[in-house]
Protein backbone atom coordinates (compact mmCIF):
# COMPACT_ATOMS: atom_id res chain seq x y z
CA UNK A 1 0.00 0.00 0.00
CA UNK A 2 2.68 2.40 0.93
CA UNK A 3 4.43 1.72 -2.30
CA UNK A 4 1.51 2.04 -4.22
CA UNK A 5 0.69 5.54 -2.47
CA UNK A 6 4.78 6.45 -3.15
CA UNK A 7 4.41 5.65 -7.00
CA UNK A 8 1.30 7.88 -7.53
CA UNK A 9 2.93 10.92 -5.19
CA UNK A 10 6.31 10.42 -7.21
CA UNK A 11 4.36 10.31 -10.73
CA UNK A 12 2.26 13.47 -9.90
CA UNK A 13 4.95 15.54 -8.08
CA UNK A 14 7.22 15.04 -10.85
CA UNK A 15 4.93 16.18 -13.66
CA UNK A 16 3.56 19.05 -11.12
CA UNK A 17 7.22 20.73 -10.42
CA UNK A 18 8.46 20.69 -13.79
CA UNK A 19 4.99 22.12 -15.30
CA UNK A 20 5.24 25.02 -12.29
CA UNK A 21 8.71 25.73 -13.55
CA UNK A 22 7.51 25.75 -17.11
CA UNK A 23 4.94 27.95 -16.42
CA UNK A 24 7.00 30.21 -13.78
CA UNK A 25 9.50 30.40 -16.63
CA UNK A 26 6.96 31.60 -18.86
CA UNK A 27 6.21 33.97 -16.99
CA UNK A 28 9.03 35.37 -16.06
CA UNK A 29 11.29 36.96 -12.75
CA UNK A 30 8.68 38.42 -10.21
CA UNK A 31 10.01 41.70 -8.99
CA UNK A 32 7.16 43.37 -7.43
CA UNK A 33 6.48 42.36 -4.33
CA UNK A 34 3.73 45.19 -3.43
CA UNK A 35 -0.20 43.68 -2.69
CA UNK A 36 -1.79 45.42 -5.76
CA UNK A 37 1.47 44.11 -8.37
CA UNK A 38 1.01 40.54 -6.28
CA UNK A 39 -2.80 40.61 -7.19
CA UNK A 40 -1.59 41.26 -11.14
CA UNK A 41 0.49 38.42 -11.29
CA UNK A 42 -1.90 36.19 -9.42
CA UNK A 43 -4.84 37.06 -12.31
CA UNK A 44 -1.88 36.02 -15.03
CA UNK A 45 -0.86 33.01 -13.35
CA UNK A 46 -4.51 31.87 -12.79
CA UNK A 47 -4.81 31.85 -16.73
CA UNK A 48 -0.85 29.94 -17.11
CA UNK A 49 -2.28 26.66 -18.83
CA UNK A 50 0.90 24.88 -16.90
CA UNK A 51 0.31 26.65 -13.64
CA UNK A 52 -3.08 24.90 -14.09
CA UNK A 53 -1.95 21.74 -14.93
CA UNK A 54 0.42 22.39 -12.14
CA UNK A 55 -1.95 22.77 -9.44
CA UNK A 56 -4.14 20.25 -10.51
CA UNK A 57 -0.94 17.47 -10.53
CA UNK A 58 0.18 18.36 -6.56
CA UNK A 59 -3.63 18.53 -5.57
CA UNK A 60 -3.49 14.59 -6.56
CA UNK A 61 0.16 14.29 -5.30
CA UNK A 62 -1.24 15.80 -1.64
CA UNK A 63 -3.84 13.19 -1.34
CA UNK A 64 -2.11 10.87 -2.04
CA UNK A 65 0.67 12.25 0.47
CA UNK A 66 -2.34 12.46 2.95
CA UNK A 67 -3.09 8.93 2.94
CA UNK A 68 0.75 8.03 2.88
CA UNK A 69 1.04 9.98 5.91
CA UNK A 70 -1.42 7.61 8.46
CA UNK A 71 0.68 4.30 7.41
CA UNK A 72 4.04 5.60 7.40
CA UNK A 73 6.57 7.54 9.64
CA UNK A 74 7.06 11.32 9.05
CA UNK A 75 11.02 10.33 8.69
CA UNK A 76 9.96 7.56 6.00
CA UNK A 77 7.42 9.54 3.98
CA UNK A 78 9.14 12.07 3.07
CA UNK A 79 12.60 10.93 2.35
CA UNK A 80 10.52 7.95 0.53
CA UNK A 81 9.32 10.25 -2.03
CA UNK A 82 12.78 12.28 -3.11
CA UNK A 83 13.34 9.37 -6.36
CA UNK A 84 11.71 12.93 -7.71
CA UNK A 85 14.60 14.40 -7.93
CA UNK A 86 16.31 12.28 -10.69
CA UNK A 87 13.30 12.44 -12.96
CA UNK A 88 13.37 16.05 -12.36
CA UNK A 89 16.77 17.28 -12.90
CA UNK A 90 16.52 14.70 -16.18
CA UNK A 91 13.42 17.31 -17.27
CA UNK A 92 14.96 20.27 -16.14
CA UNK A 93 18.01 19.60 -18.43
CA UNK A 94 15.46 17.92 -21.53
CA UNK A 95 12.85 19.67 -21.31
CA UNK A 96 13.14 22.74 -19.51
CA UNK A 97 16.32 23.53 -20.83
CA UNK A 98 18.20 24.34 -18.42
CA UNK A 99 22.20 23.69 -18.31
CA UNK A 100 22.69 21.34 -15.66
CA UNK A 101 26.18 21.57 -14.75
CA UNK A 102 28.37 18.87 -12.87
CA UNK A 103 28.00 20.58 -9.36
CA UNK A 104 24.00 20.28 -10.02
CA UNK A 105 24.24 16.41 -11.38
CA UNK A 106 26.89 15.63 -8.54
CA UNK A 107 24.64 17.75 -5.60
CA UNK A 108 21.20 15.63 -7.01
CA UNK A 109 22.98 12.31 -6.97
CA UNK A 110 24.20 12.84 -3.24
CA UNK A 111 20.80 14.12 -2.28
CA UNK A 112 19.28 10.42 -3.91
CA UNK A 113 22.06 8.51 -1.93
CA UNK A 114 20.71 10.80 1.10
CA UNK A 115 17.13 10.13 0.56
CA UNK A 116 17.74 6.25 -0.08
CA UNK A 117 19.97 6.07 3.11
CA UNK A 118 17.08 7.89 4.81
CA UNK A 119 14.31 5.58 4.11
CA UNK A 120 16.29 2.28 4.10
CA UNK B 1 26.03 42.74 -13.87
CA UNK B 2 27.68 41.77 -10.97
CA UNK B 3 25.10 43.94 -9.13
CA UNK B 4 22.64 42.10 -10.80
CA UNK B 5 24.15 38.51 -9.36
CA UNK B 6 24.55 40.21 -5.76
CA UNK B 7 20.82 41.07 -5.86
CA UNK B 8 19.38 37.69 -7.77
CA UNK B 9 21.81 35.51 -4.91
CA UNK B 10 20.26 37.47 -2.00
CA UNK B 11 16.48 37.06 -2.96
CA UNK B 12 17.42 33.43 -3.42
CA UNK B 13 18.28 33.06 -0.50
CA UNK B 14 15.37 34.48 1.43
CA UNK B 15 13.40 32.83 -0.58
CA UNK B 16 14.65 29.41 -0.25
CA UNK B 17 14.74 30.05 3.39
CA UNK B 18 10.95 30.65 3.14
CA UNK B 19 10.55 27.65 0.99
CA UNK B 20 11.94 25.27 3.01
CA UNK B 21 10.31 26.29 6.56
CA UNK B 22 7.07 26.57 5.50
CA UNK B 23 7.49 22.96 3.94
CA UNK B 24 9.03 21.72 7.08
CA UNK B 25 6.17 23.13 9.26
CA UNK B 26 3.34 21.95 7.53
CA UNK B 27 4.82 18.42 7.26
CA UNK B 28 4.84 18.55 10.57
CA UNK B 29 1.65 19.90 11.43
CA UNK B 30 -0.11 17.42 8.92
CA UNK B 31 1.69 14.67 10.53
CA UNK B 32 0.30 15.84 14.48
CA UNK B 33 -2.83 16.60 12.85
CA UNK B 34 -3.27 13.25 10.71
CA UNK B 35 -5.49 10.33 12.30
CA UNK B 36 -4.18 6.57 12.52
CA UNK B 37 -6.23 6.19 9.63
CA UNK B 38 -7.89 7.63 6.41
CA UNK B 39 -10.49 4.79 4.75
CA UNK B 40 -13.64 6.36 3.20
CA UNK B 41 -13.25 9.00 0.29
CA UNK B 42 -14.69 11.40 2.56
CA UNK B 43 -12.82 11.35 5.90
CA UNK B 44 -9.59 12.65 3.24
CA UNK B 45 -12.04 15.43 2.67
CA UNK B 46 -13.29 15.95 6.50
CA UNK B 47 -10.02 15.73 8.02
CA UNK B 48 -8.83 18.71 6.57
CA UNK B 49 -10.91 20.95 8.88
CA UNK B 50 -9.23 19.57 11.94
CA UNK B 51 -7.24 22.56 13.70
CA UNK B 52 -3.54 20.84 12.75
CA UNK B 53 -4.20 19.63 8.91
CA UNK B 54 -6.00 23.11 8.61
CA UNK B 55 -2.47 25.16 10.12
CA UNK B 56 -0.20 22.61 7.80
CA UNK B 57 -2.33 22.95 4.81
CA UNK B 58 -1.83 26.98 5.06
CA UNK B 59 1.60 26.26 5.44
CA UNK B 60 1.54 23.84 2.17
CA UNK B 61 -0.11 27.36 0.33
CA UNK B 62 2.73 29.32 2.23
CA UNK B 63 5.19 26.73 0.31
CA UNK B 64 3.75 26.67 -2.74
CA UNK B 65 3.48 30.22 -3.50
CA UNK B 66 7.33 31.05 -2.48
CA UNK B 67 8.44 28.25 -4.76
CA UNK B 68 6.78 29.74 -7.62
CA UNK B 69 7.86 33.22 -6.76
CA UNK B 70 11.50 31.53 -6.70
CA UNK B 71 10.54 29.25 -9.40
CA UNK B 72 9.83 32.74 -11.85
CA UNK B 73 13.64 33.27 -12.04
CA UNK B 74 15.55 30.22 -10.48
CA UNK B 75 16.51 26.99 -12.19
CA UNK B 76 14.42 24.04 -11.11
CA UNK B 77 17.77 21.85 -10.94
CA UNK B 78 18.84 24.46 -9.10
CA UNK B 79 15.82 25.15 -6.68
CA UNK B 80 15.47 21.26 -6.37
CA UNK B 81 19.02 20.56 -4.55
CA UNK B 82 18.66 23.19 -2.34
CA UNK B 83 15.72 23.23 -0.87
CA UNK B 84 16.38 19.54 0.16
CA UNK B 85 17.80 21.14 3.41
CA UNK B 86 14.45 20.56 4.20
CA UNK B 87 14.69 16.99 4.38
CA UNK B 88 17.17 17.63 6.85
CA UNK B 89 14.95 19.73 9.04
CA UNK B 90 11.78 17.15 8.95
CA UNK B 91 14.27 14.42 10.49
CA UNK B 92 15.18 16.51 13.10
CA UNK B 93 11.31 17.85 13.41
CA UNK B 94 10.57 14.16 13.67
CA UNK B 95 13.27 12.96 16.26
CA UNK B 96 12.85 15.94 18.36
CA UNK B 97 8.48 17.02 18.43
CA UNK B 98 7.34 13.17 17.02
CA UNK B 99 9.91 11.54 18.84
CA UNK B 100 10.68 9.45 15.74
CA UNK B 101 13.73 7.47 15.74
CA UNK B 102 16.75 7.99 13.61
CA UNK B 103 18.95 5.49 12.76
CA UNK B 104 22.32 5.69 11.81
CA UNK B 105 21.65 4.94 8.48
CA UNK B 106 19.01 7.64 8.33
CA UNK B 107 22.19 10.05 10.22
CA UNK B 108 24.46 9.23 6.99
CA UNK B 109 21.74 9.65 4.83
CA UNK B 110 21.42 13.21 6.14
CA UNK B 111 24.80 13.62 5.99
CA UNK B 112 24.75 13.35 1.94
CA UNK B 113 21.75 15.56 1.19
CA UNK B 114 23.23 18.06 3.64
CA UNK B 115 26.71 17.73 0.96
CA UNK B 116 24.60 17.90 -1.89
CA UNK B 117 22.56 21.12 -1.17
CA UNK B 118 26.21 22.83 -0.15
CA UNK B 119 27.70 21.77 -3.16
CA UNK B 120 24.97 23.23 -5.49
CA UNK B 121 24.60 26.38 -3.04
CA UNK B 122 27.50 27.23 -2.80
CA UNK B 123 28.98 26.22 -6.26
CA UNK B 124 26.18 27.78 -8.98
CA UNK B 125 23.95 30.71 -9.80
CA UNK B 126 20.87 30.27 -9.52
CA UNK B 127 20.03 31.39 -13.19
CA UNK B 128 20.58 29.68 -16.40
CA UNK B 129 21.56 32.37 -18.21
CA UNK B 130 19.17 32.22 -21.27
CA UNK B 131 18.32 35.76 -22.66
CA UNK B 132 16.54 33.46 -25.67
CA UNK B 133 16.10 29.39 -25.28
CA UNK B 134 18.21 28.68 -28.65
CA UNK B 135 21.53 30.19 -27.42
CA UNK B 136 22.18 28.00 -24.97
CA UNK B 137 25.48 27.07 -26.13
CA UNK B 138 28.66 25.71 -24.49
CA UNK B 139 29.70 27.90 -21.73
CA UNK B 140 29.69 28.21 -18.21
Amino acid sequence: MRWLLIGIIVAATTAGEVLQAAGMRRHGEIRDFRPGAIRRAFAVLARNRFVIAAVAAMAVSFFAYLGLLTVAELSFAVPATAVTYVFETLLAKYVLKEHVNWLRWVGAALVVCGVVLVSL
Amino acid sequence: MTHEHARLRVKTWLFAVVVVFSNVFGNYFLKRGMPPALVTPLEYITVLFHPWVELGVLMLIVWMLSRMALLSWADLSYVLPVTAVGYVLVALVGKVLLNEQITVKRWAGIGLIVAGVALVSGGSAPQTAHPRPEAAGPGQ
